[in-house]
């Protein structure tokens, strides 16, 4: 076989928001331009202008702005047809929590217009949002921290006396804050409810040490791939600025129950804190891959190639071991282009 | 007590826990310790060979080993099976 063999595809990702907060877009991007396999042209979805993955070289070929996730789908399914008049889209990959719900609801459209998605149902997203995590480790077997949702701040001491201190504090979609005080979990509340809306989500405090696990399951019950990380270091935000892959199989037997149990399609990531004495609580189930998903490519196994593989539908073969011990470390880096750059993003939306 | 058979040393003593991220710094005879621990060596052997190498009485290498030991299982390195 030769490279003219290759096939060629277009895939459009969302997420470039490469900050200290970061959307995993250009980590998914750098996986699938790894992959041999495919003679790829990246289309970048973005949401703002300033977007670090719309200007860096080498990641999107053509980016397009999007409208919000608030604007409903009627908008974006019109936004996507008229990218995808222009550039024939094979796959797109959404990458935020906030976008998901949009994109699985338009998903049988957008296999209608040709182009191919691998997102699970709105089932399986339901099942392990924040909302509902704990009945769902109750059904499964996992052990998951209490929690209480909440719709009003005068429900919050009747939980804290409950919980006992310390606490977390947790916003519908994203960030967590541990409230040591009544008054430390009030602030919380209105800070999440002002950036996320309501309910918030007050947890159970677990100590230990936190793991995550990035995973892909074929939407049958199988995983393709699961690779346990640690964070070495730990931004303000809680977001890991370097990682190291873990050899630990209760960990992987953990990802495996969790897609045989809900038979997940796409990828995940599930944030664990693993008490010492060695109990695995599941923290979180984050419905898409995470910002480090390309410590999975640099140990062996592409997870963003392979989900494409998947949506195009093609047969894909479970990897069986990765390399442990390989680490990432996150950089700052300072891109200069110029305002004409700017100015056709923000005013054009197309870059 | 066991030293965890996955646990990777460097010629320059640099540990990792593959189990849990965990990496540490250790000299060339706690790097030599563990080797043979991981070995499966007896602590008659380990005595024997650490004695000999870096000629140390057995009765401060006993305290000092004492001492290591008790770091690794402070830091979950070791198995108490």
């Amino acid at each position: 076989m030769t490279n003219s063999a290759k096939r060629k595809i277009t895939v459009a990702v969302t997420g470039l928001n490469a900050v200290d907060s970061p959307g995993p877009g250009v980590a998914v991007i750098r996986g699938i331009r790894d992959c041999e396999d495919f003679d790829v042209r990246i289309i970048g979805l973005s949401y703002e202008s300033l977007e670090p993955g719309i200007y860096m070289e080498g990641i999107a070929d053509k980016v397009y702005q999007i409208p919000y996730p608030a604007a409903g789908t009627e908008t974006l399914l019109s936004r996507i047809e008229y990218i995808h008049a222009i550039e024939k889209i094979d796959v797109i990959i959404p990458n935020f929590d906030a976008e998901l719900h949009n994109f699985i609801k338009i998903s049988p459209l957008l296999k209608e217009f040709g182009i191919a998605t691998f997102l699970p149902t709105n089932e399986q997203f339901e099942s392990r949002d924040k909302v509902n995590l704990f009945k769902f480790g109750e059904k499964h077997g996992f052990l998951i921290p209490k929690d209480k949702t909440i719709y009003d701040l005068s429900e919050l001491p009747a939980v804290a006396k409950d919980f006992g201190y310390p606490l977390v504090v947790k916003g519908k979609y994203y960030e967590a804050t541990v409230a040591y005080t009544l008054e430390q979990a009030q602030k919380a509340f209105h800070k999440l409810n002002a950036k996320w809306g309501l309910p918030i989500i007050v947890q159970e405090f677990i100590s230990g040490t936190e793991v995550n696990i990035a995973a892909l399951g074929d939407g049958e019950g199988n995983t393709i791939s699961a690779i346990p990380m640690r964070k070495l270091f730990i931004t303000d935000k809680g977001k890991a600025w370097a990682g190291i892959t873990l050899e630990e199989q209760s960990l992987i037997d953990l990802a495996e129950k969790f897609i045989s149990a809900t038979k997940w399609k796409g990828g995940f990531e599930i944030e664990i804190m693993r008490t010492q004495d060695g109990k695995p609580y599941i923290m979180e189930v984050n419905p898409r891959f995470p910002a480090w998903i390309y410590l999975t490519v640099g140990a062996g196994q592409n997870q963003p190639a392979s989900l494409v593989k998947l949506a195009l539908g093609e047969k894909v073969e479970p990897y069986t071991s990765y390399a442990v011990g390989k680490l990432f470390i996150r950089y700052a880096w300072d891109l200069i282009t110029d305002v004409s750059e700017f100015q056709k993003i923000s005013a054009f939306g197309e870059l | 007590m066991k030293i965890h058979s996955n646990l990777a040393v460097s010629d320059s003593g640099f540990i990792f826990n593959p189990s849990n991220g965990d990496s540490f710094s250790t000299n060339a005879v706690g790097a030599d310790i563990i080797r043979l621990l991981k070995s499966g060596k007896s602590l008659a052997d380990i005595k024997k060979d650490i004695s000999v190498k870096y000629e140390v009485e057995p009765t401060v290498f006993e305290k000092d080993y004492e001492d290591f030991i008790s770091q690794l299982q402070d830091h979950f390195l070791v198995n108490n099976d």
